[in-house]
């Protein structure tokens, strides 16, 4: 197998799937000719050609406005958001237009689209390139939520995403672009949207994460577990919409404690979800309240000091101390 | 079916576009009745400042790869757009710019430690100061277009007799909010200049795969608006282009869209943009002989008002400049989450407080 980069990996999706079926198109701000901004799509207009992979005008809106015709033409767009924070100019085509058009048209129409886009702090991009605003495209009735943790999970999941009738929201970590590589196999393979992945089990505490924090929140549980001899369970939800709670409960069934770690501001966000449907589901099994670890409501802090705002490992820990010390 | 081609045409039809020139790439008047009105002290200082400017560019992008600054986009190449069109500005009128457009902001008052800071990510380098008429540098490419109506909307309603000079590229062209901007400034008819600097390429896309119209200029047309197409590596051009409409714009007399054809002799950005994968050796070449410095330079010194001597003199006080103002970026006092959650609203709320204390307990805990 592969050692792969994420980044490695989500060209090799793209590549897959537009080998296998012909209505896939990738196209975005400088995707086509020097193939992305971080590469993500290098050497794929070589390969498909310049009608499958290309560059458009600079104009989210009309990127967005685009995979939304195409889609209703019978096309499988994937349209790249150079960075998270310019979907605001899009997302009436995200919001208004593709996630509602199965549900207008009566199921006449769908939009089977994926916008990609990166985002995540920890690599000090200017402002609005780095926001973690998956939350609010969570609370976006009619589109499915990725954020992938690692270079195998980031290939199966945007294959599904790609093959998914619906619009899929697919965010992709920028720390993470380069900075770790796995095992990634050659040609097809899917990982279901909508199924979280336990990465380290455990039994007296559950930490529910996703993105970059799965690595900062493995890294808090190794720390703990050698000062305190607990044991932590970490799951990755991978899709944060829709949320895999079986997993989560059957997890904190078994822990009976349990925080849940985003990198995204503390209010009304994943997080925020995810502990109202433990209560609703799993009340009865706690021990003590499920905590947020998460950075404050504020937008993304200047790069300066970024690495304050976002959770750290400490931070982890000191809210796994508040759960088992409850 | 009806044979399209038969009959009388009655599509819409523009004229051809022909480019403001003032001065030839060597340097020499080409065209007497559009020399701008300018001193020689004025002269003197378009020609200070534009050299400024490029030793400015040629230190920072230094200092971004020492670390010492972080997002930088280097300006060398489009210095007669960017210094010759601001300088066209009272004080009081205001600047819209894009995310490339230290320049004029500094040259228009607001403090290079400051926009040393907006680029190592430090909050105070958006803090404009009192008295500086300008936006900080717009991120979403052509949100500034927009904000530019209604900041020149707010001068007409208060009677103020200024202007609004908003700038973007020509990939910003391509936005919606471009056409929105200049639709409104048009039908408001608002006191404000828009200024495109075409540098040939958004990114990696180069202006041909951006528009199929022949030029960015003739886009003011839909709009009902003026439009004019400079050469954007002549200083003399584009202070008469930007002159006249800002002036024509102060007198009640509607906004204009200039596009200053130009060329960015550097990458993108200093985060990883490599400009050979994109366009060739030839044309960067054919470009940098035609560089705004090299004609202005010809110019003032067949007029006797400049010299390598003040040249260097020019490039010594840049450097200087530069080194004092990133130490005093260097020095000031790094950021606090508390402040940054303060930052937020006029009042910090009280679930903000909360977090706040949160925060405090969780760094105290070690």
């Amino acid at each position: 197998m592969a050692q792969m980069t994420m980044i490695q990996a989500i060209t090799d999706a793209l590549r897959t799937e537009l080998r296998r079926d012909p209505t896939v198109l990738v196209f975005g701000e400088d995707v086509g000719h020097v193939g992305g901004v971080f590469r993500a799509t290098e050497g794929l207009q070589k390969e498909f050609g310049e009608e499958r992979v290309f560059d458009t005008p600079l104009a989210e809106s009309g990127i967005g406005g685009l995979a939304v015709g195409l889609g209703v033409q019978g096309f499988r767009p994937v349209a790249e958001i150079q960075f998270i924070g310019f979907i605001f100019e899009v997302m009436d085509s995200i919001v208004a237009q593709a996630a509602r058009m199965r549900y207008r048209s009566g199921g006449r129409y769908n939009s089977p689209i994926v916008f990609r886009t990166p985002y995540g702090a920890g690599v000090k991009s200017p402002e609005l390139h780095s926001d973690p605003l998956e939350g609010l495209l969570a609370q976006t009735p009619g589109i499915k939520v990725v954020v992938p943790s690692n270079p195998y999970d980031a290939k199966g999941l945007l294959i599904s995403a790609i093959r998914d009738n619906d619009p899929v929201f697919f965010v992709e970590h920028l720390k993470l672009y380069r900075s770790i590589k796995g095992e990634v196999p050659e040609g097809e393979y899917t990982i279901p949207l909508g199924k979280a992945n336990v990465v380290k089990e455990g039994k007296d505490v559950t930490i529910i994460t996703y993105g970059a924090m799965v690595h900062t929140s493995l890294e808090a549980a190794k720390l703990i577990e050698q000062e305190r001899g607990v044991s932590v369970e970490v799951i990755d939800l991978r899709t944060i919409k829709p949320l895999d709670m079986e997993t989560v409960i059957a997890s904190v069934q078994k822990t009976n404690r349990a925080i849940v770690v985003q990198e995204a501001q503390r209010s009304a966000g994943v997080a925020a979800e995810v502990i109202a449907q433990i209560n609703e589901k799993a009340i009865l099994h706690l021990e003590a309240p499920v905590l947020r670890c998460a950075p404050p409501d504020t937008v993304i802090a200047f790069p300066q000091i970024e690495d304050e705002w976002v959770p750290n490992a400490a931070r982890i820990v000191h809210t796994l101390k508040q759960v088992l010390d409850f | 079916m009806a044979n399209a081609a038969v009959g009388k045409d009655y599509s819409v039809k523009l004229q051809p576009v022909e480019m403001l020139k003032v001065l030839s790439p060597e340097g020499k008047i080409i065209n007497e009745d559009m020399v701008p009105d300018l001193t020689d002290d004025q002269l003197r200082e378009i020609m200070r400042r534009m050299v400024f400017t490029r030793a400015w560019d040629k230190r920072a992008v230094s200092l971004q790869r020492q670390g010492r600054l972080g997002f930088y986009a280097p300006v060398s190449g489009q210095e007669a757009s960017m210094i010759a069109s601001e300088f066209a500005t009272q004080k009081e009128d205001f600047i819209c710019p894009g995310y490339r457009d230290m320049p004029q902001l500094v040259w228009h008052g607001y403090p290079m430690y400051q926009a040393f800071l907006y680029s190592r990510g430090h909050q105070h380098g958006g803090e404009i100061p009192e008295g500086v008429n300008v936006l900080l540098p717009q991120i979403i490419i052509g949100a500034q277009i927009v904000q530019a109506a209604g900041v020149a909307m707010g001068f007409k309603l208060k009677k103020q007799k200024n202007v609004v000079v908003a700038y973007t590229g020509d990939g910003g062209s391509s936005q919606g909010d471009f056409y929105e901007g200049l639709n409104f400034a048009g039908a408001f008819n608002l006191p404000v200049v828009f200024i495109v600097q075409n540098n040939q390429y958004a990114i990696s896309t180069p202006r041909s795969k951006q528009t199929a119209a022949e030029t960015i200029a003739q886009k003011a047309i839909a709009a009902g608006i003026r439009g004019i197409q400079v050469d954007g590596m002549d200083a003399l051009a584009v202070y008469k282009a930007t002159h006249d409409a800002v002036e024509r714009a102060r007198n009640g007399e509607g906004p204009t869209l200039i596009e200053t054809v130009t060329y960015r002799f550097g990458p993108h950005s200093m985060s990883g943009d490599d400009p050979s994968k994109y366009r060739t050796k030839d044309e960067q070449g054919e470009w940098e002989n035609i560089d705004p410095l090299i004609r202005m330079r010809k110019y003032l010194e067949s007029k006797g008002l400049w010299s390598e001597e003040v040249e260097n003199q020019v490039m010594e006080e840049a450097k200087a400049t530069v080194n004092e103002q990133i130490k005093k970026a260097e020095q000031t006092p790094k950021m606090t989450i508390e402040g940054l959650i303060d930052s937020m609203f006029e009042v910090t709320p009280p679930d903000l407080e909360e977090q706040k204390a949160l925060y405090a307990a969780a760094k105290g805990d070690k």
